[in-house]
């Protein structure tokens, strides 16, 4: 029996490839497998080939596999495309309504199931995807009404003749390969899961909870790729909290809006990828001046420009730290994991109005939109604080004063009150102020305003600012990462370790500002540095050595074709290094 | 209740004497003292520009934005706290060159908002140069040989873009444009008020005296119908934009707050943000 497998379904964008995976996946958590999700699809809705990967463990995974055992294919496209990612002694389950063939130089046997014929004969090729799941499922040996029970959980609301229908398709892919392939593999019968349904979801839905339990009951935002299913999450459930969704008419309308709503003393939110990101910088820029709480969620994806809208990258970081003209307070902060996506939203939103300071949250691709298992989110680390906003009732001011909402404290965090507030008035601009915001071109004012805004950072920490995977001292490598990567270097690292190799690995989650204090200590005890990331330019390790310089020890190596790290090439790497 | 002086505070405003903004100024304390406001209650969200310095000259909650975002600035406001009364303002260059879309998308989505422009045909603050409200063949500093692009109507794509409230006013109608801005303030939805404020440093065509000649007051139509859409399209139109009054006004239509789904009816920023733990499981479970 195998602990993990790999399996893929591919076809046309939109002819049912999500929806395949979508049954097939739920099924499998409802038995307790530990899941990790990666999507290949085009920025188009029709047509184009796409494919969906799905990693199945018996233990918590955080990557993708190098190689493939199962592969599902709905044309001759997606065989040709990706049949040589099958191991040796993979399966390629056909529709064989195109007479599939195996391509030269692969090995993998092919089954020829009437996948479209099954479904037009059950009235609709709609249900292409039962037919090929249930196929598949069957070549596992997996019990049958564990996915029946999926299946009526996803048609239910249809009535039951529509899940009846369904679970036909299901039975008959089943059966039509079970027939043909003498029964389920024995190669690729997993070993039980621990029966526990995990939560499974993608990291843009972790943001999004993240975002309520946090507080958050506002969202203003343009679609884009990858970051709208945060708002279509969140426009389902911010109005059972009260708020609402508001879809503007651009990032700089969606950015400016969440200012206002900050400002106004809802905790609002926006979401954005680069192109976005790139509209938002004057409003971040307001937001840093007037001392307005704000967070805003880059979905890292191929950049520049356009780029590679629907591809894995993490090359904004640089736009993110320095895109606002002049110099502001922020915060930068790149979750590496499902549940740190959870985790730092919550955080953001304490830290926006805490420090009165624009958050980014950074995230990418593989990370927003990767479907995998997500341990338990801890209710009760939940913690709302608001830092200094002003409570209860305010003594009168006096006459032609106004609240000193700027006043100079030994932190740099003035009191805040929300409009509406009695003898709380006073000015908001972006123009250079004083203490009660008023503008002011005060020379001596305005050093002392820059310095009590740039030193609230000061010391400002996130938690696991810099994260530790494994401490080694006597590591022959370091290696250094950032964003969803993490995951894949753990995986390298268990082969390296089988090598003989020692690495330590850590994951810089805290952008800006730079914890040095935090990540020195690793690369002083380093023998060698490699910095992992997904750009061209090394944005990472440049930040390592403007900030620690050690140019000497580092080695830094980059994937920007727009997919992650898998982990044999980090183990390359790696053992190129030493 | 508040007097229109408690709308008052003691910053002088950067503005040329003789200005047209001051008397805009004098309107909104006097309509905000008017229909009952206190001052805390009101928040002025304003956009860059001459007239954008106007929010820090009221005595009120303002926020001095950046140029032309005065309008998406101000909706957070109202979506935030409904409770508070919301006026956006600006000049012509920041509602109707560089903030444009936010204008038309502001309309359309009529949230509970008086945006006020403080239309002056010209770019003051930057010393001169062409705006979308300048007239062909205007000459400024950015157009020598006058201007050669077609002057803006917002009035007409104010009522295409399904406004409820459109109104025009006169800064010298002191009278008027306090009236309008009640009641655009009273209006359930964005209210859009354009008013001809002169600049009398750099606009010496479109002065004073210049618009006493050109506008129509309203009043001057007893039979003008402002809830009949086609007879405002047709007044403005005719008119060439250059009327004064309420224009146009749909009372049935319900605003954005009103018809967001779930959307609470009191002030969001009052509400505790904390979730139950029951509320925090049900969240979860729709993720197994």
């Amino acid at each position: 029996m195998i602990s993990q497998l790999s399996w893929k379904i591919g076809g046309q964008q939109g002819e049912g490839v999500e929806s395949t995976d979508r049954i097939f996946s739920t099924a499998l958590n409802r038995l307790g497998y530990y899941l990790y999700g990666y999507r290949h699809f085009s920025s188009r809705i029709k047509g184009g080939h796409t494919n969906n990967k799905i990693r199945i463990s018996t233990s918590p995974i955080r990557a993708i596999s190098d190689d493939l055992d199962i592969l599902v294919a709905f044309d001759q496209e997606t065989i040709d495309l990706n049949a040589k990612e099958l191991r040796e002694g993979g399966v390629i389950v056909a529709d064989a309504k195109f007479s599939p063939t195996v391509p030269e130089g692969v090995s993998a046997r092919l089954f020829a199931v009437p996948i479209t014929a099954i479904a037009e004969e059950l009235g609709t090729s709609l249900m292409k995807n039962m037919v090929a799941s249930g196929a598949s499922w069957a070549l596992l040996g997996l019990p049958l009404e564990v996915f029946n029970k999926a299946v009526e959980e996803e048609f239910g609301r249809k009535g039951p003749a529509i899940v009846e229908k369904n679970v036909e398709a299901v039975r008959r892919g089943a059966e039509f390969v079970l027939e043909q392939a003498g029964g389920p593999l024995e190669e690729f019968k997993l070993e039980p899961a621990d029966g526990v349904q995990k939560l499974f979801m993608i990291g843009n839905e972790a943001i999004g909870l993240g975002a309520i339990a946090g507080g958050c009951r506002l969202m203003s935002a343009y679609p884009i790729t990858p970051a709208s299913e945060i708002m279509e999450y969140l426009i389902k459930k911010l109005p059972k909290f009260g708020g609402t969704v508001v879809q503007t008419e651009d990032e700089i309308a969606a950015a400016t809006m969440a200012i206002g709503a900050n400002y106004a003393g809802v905790r609002t939110m926006t979401a954005s990828a680069g192109p976005g990101l790139s509209l938002m910088m004057e409003a971040i820029g307001l937001s840093g001046m007037t001392e307005t709480p704000l967070v805003i969620v880059d979905t890292q994806r191929g950049g520049p420009s356009t780029g590679l809208p629907t591809k894995q990258e993490q090359s904004d970081i640089n736009a993110l730290i320095y895109g606002t003209h002049g110099e502001i307070p922020k915060l930068v902060v790149a979750p590496s994991t499902i549940e740190e996506c959870f985790y730092d939203m919550v955080e953001a939103f304490n830290v926006a109005e805490e420090y009165q300071i624009p958050v980014i949250v950074a995230t990418d691709l593989q990370l927003s939109l990767g479907k995998q298992s997500c341990d338990v989110l801890d209710y009760d680390s939940v913690r709302i604080n608001r830092g200094k906003l002003v409570e209860g009732e305010l003594p009168p001011l006096e006459e032609h004063r106004m609240f000193k909402r700027y006043e100079l404290t030994e932190n740099g965090v003035s009191p805040r009150v929300l409009p509406g507030m009695k003898n709380g008035i006073h000015h908001v601009t972006g123009v250079e102020h004083d203490q009660e915001g008023r503008p002011s071109e005060s020379a001596v004012n305005r050093a002392k305003m820059m310095d009590k805004r740039l030193n609230k950072i000061k010391n400002l920490r996130v938690t696991n600012a810099v994260k530790v995977h494994a401490e080694q001292k006597d590591a022959d490598v370091l290696i250094v990462a950032m964003g969803s990567t993490g995951g894949t270097i753990e995986e390298a690292r268990t082969r390296l370790t089988k090598d003989g190799v020692k690495t330590a690995h850590v994951t810089v989650r805290q952008m800006f500002p730079f914890p040095s204090e935090l990540l020195e200590p690793h690369l002083k005890s380093a023998k060698q540095i490699m910095v992992l990331e997904n750009n061209a330019t090394g944005q990472l390790a440049n930040l390592i050595k403007q900030n620690l310089g050690y140019h000497d020890k580092i080695k830094n190596v980059l994937k920007y074709d727009g997919t992650p790290f898998l982990p044999s090439e980090v183990y390359k790497a790696c053992k190129e290094l030493i | 209740m508040a007097t229109f002086k408690e709308f008052r505070n003691n910053v002088k405003p950067n503005w040329c004497p003789g200005c047209g903004d001051f008397s805009v100024q004098a309107a909104i304390q006097r309509a905000a003292a008017n229909v009952g406001l206190e001052p805390e209650q009101l928040a002025v969200i304003s956009g860059i520009g001459c007239s954008g310095r106007i929010s820090g000259y009221i005595n009120a909650y303002g926020l001095h934005g950046i140029h032309g975002r005065a309008l998406p600035i101000a909706q957070g406001v109202k979506l935030a706290n409904r409770e508070l009364t919301v006026i956006a303002s600006g000049g012509d260059g920041d509602g109707f060159a560089i903030g444009m879309g936010h204008t038309v998308h502001a309309i359309r989505r009529n949230l509970d908002v008086t945006y006020i422009v403080m239309d002056n045909q010209i770019y003051g603050l930057t010393k001169g140069q062409t705006s979308p409200r300048s007239a062909e063949g205007f000459k400024t500093k950015s157009t020598p040989e006058g201007s050669i692009e077609h002057t803006l109507s917002p009035l007409e794509i104010a009522m295409s873009a399904g406004a409820t409230f459109v109104a025009q006013s006169f800064s010298s109608d002191l009278k008027q444009l306090t009236t309008l801005i009640e009641e655009g303030i009273k209006h359930k939805g964005f209210s859009l008020i354009n008013v001809f404020s002169p600049c009398v440093t750099f606009n010496k065509v479109n002065t004073y005296d210049w618009f006493k000649e050109n506008i129509v007051n309203l009043e001057q139509f007893p039979d003008y119908d402002s809830s009949n859409r086609i007879a405002a399209m047709n007044k403005i139109m005719e008119t060439h934009g250059m009327l004064t009054g309420l224009i146009y006004q749909d009372k049935s239509r319900k605003s954005y707050e009103d018809l967001a789904v779930g959307f609470k009816e009191q002030g969001l920023a009052k509400q505790k943000l904390e979730l139950s733990r029951e509320q925090f499981d049900k969240l979860l479970a729709e993720f197994k």
